[in-house]
């Protein structure tokens, strides 16, 4: 049987540690994606003509990625919810359904890619197209990320062990649907 | 402290879930209107609206001890400060003893010209 790692659960600073620990990985992360937004913003307030390259991304398609992150954020917190309960069936079923909104994303997001790209819109086609490509794909890295994390949580949470996990890896994919919140509207609204 | 400790305050979650879809209605919809100040609205306003729902109920930011919400905004604010610095040279051309370089002029006037899919940046 493994030793349970005692950061994960005693506290210095008012929170256990392995919640300070998410947020210190959210606060770097609001700088590579915030850093990656802001440039992208700066760029094309400074370009007009990229409204006609942002024409070719499909609204419905990343609206229908929107609802299924957000959709994901409600299993991921009632999951979180279920655990503080004690229930880590339900809390173990709960990030099931949400690790399948993160397949269901990045089925979606390649679909989109696959298309995009057979029409010649490419990673270097234009400096918009490397802005949503180097966007888009960081996200969905952390989507997959998430994903794998979750399952690995889930597998526990189903023996009712570790389950102040379960909040840990929800606030991770909150921040990832919060991020995905504002790439929407800059890479498929805005044209 | 053991790891049993919990200090969050769960509420009606689905609720929040369907007001963060109406959301995303609106901010569809909306733009369909082009115009303008009702696109920057509905799109980015209502964006600002569903960030703060998910870090008010779901991330329950309200219920960590206040230094975790300073931890967040510092690091936002000096990548904003940051940026805030750099923005003179990527949105003007021309500064207080500086100038951008020519392959920036030819890249701008490539792109307005209809630089299309598959085409390839002029070289610097």
């Amino acid at each position: 049987m493994s030793a349970t790692p005692i950061a994960t659960g005693r506290s210095t600073s008012g929170i256990p540690t392995g919640r300070l620990a998410v947020w210190w990985v959210i606060a770097s992360e609001i700088v590579i994606f915030g850093g990656l937004l802001i440039s992208y913003i700066m760029h094309r307030l400074a370009h007009g003509n990229w409204a006609e390259q942002a024409a070719h991304t499909s609204t419905w398609v990343g609206a229908f990625n929107t609802l299924v992150l957000l959709s994901s954020s409600l299993s991921a917190v009632l999951g979180h919810k279920a655990a503080d309960a004690g229930d880590g069936k339900k809390a173990a079923k709960m990030l099931y359904i949400t690790a399948f909104g993160a397949l269901t994303f990045v089925c979606v997001k390649a679909a989109e890619w696959t298309f995009e790209i057979s029409h010649g819109y490419t990673i270097t086609s234009s400096t918009f197209w490397s802005f949503y490509y180097t966007a888009a794909g960081l996200h969905a890295l952390h989507v997959i990320a998430g994903a794998i994390i979750m399952l690995i949580v889930a597998q526990a949470a189903k023996r009712n062990q570790h389950l102040n996990r379960v909040e840990l890896i929800g606030l991770y994919w909150h921040f990832v649907d919060l991020v995905w919140i504002f790439l929407f509207p800059l890479l498929y609204i805005a044209k | 402290m053991s790891e049993e400790v919990h200090d969050t305050h769960h509420g009606n979650y689905v609720k929040i879930w369907a007001i963060l879809v109406v959301l995303l209605a609106v901010s569809v919809v909306g733009p369909m209107f082009e115009i303008r100040v009702v696109t920057l609205v509905t799109a980015f306003g209502v964006a600002i609206v569903k960030a703060y729902l998910v870090i008010k109920h779901f991330m329950h930011i309200n219920h960590t001890p206040r230094f975790i919400p300073y931890l967040v905004v510092t690091c936002l604010v000096f990548m904003l400060l940051f940026f805030a610095a750099v923005a003179p040279d990527v949105m003007n051309d021309t500064g207080s003893g500086w100038e951008k370089p020519a392959w920036v002029a030819e890249e701008k006037a490539w792109a307005a010209g209809g630089g299309s899919a598959g085409d390839q940046h002029p070289q610097p």
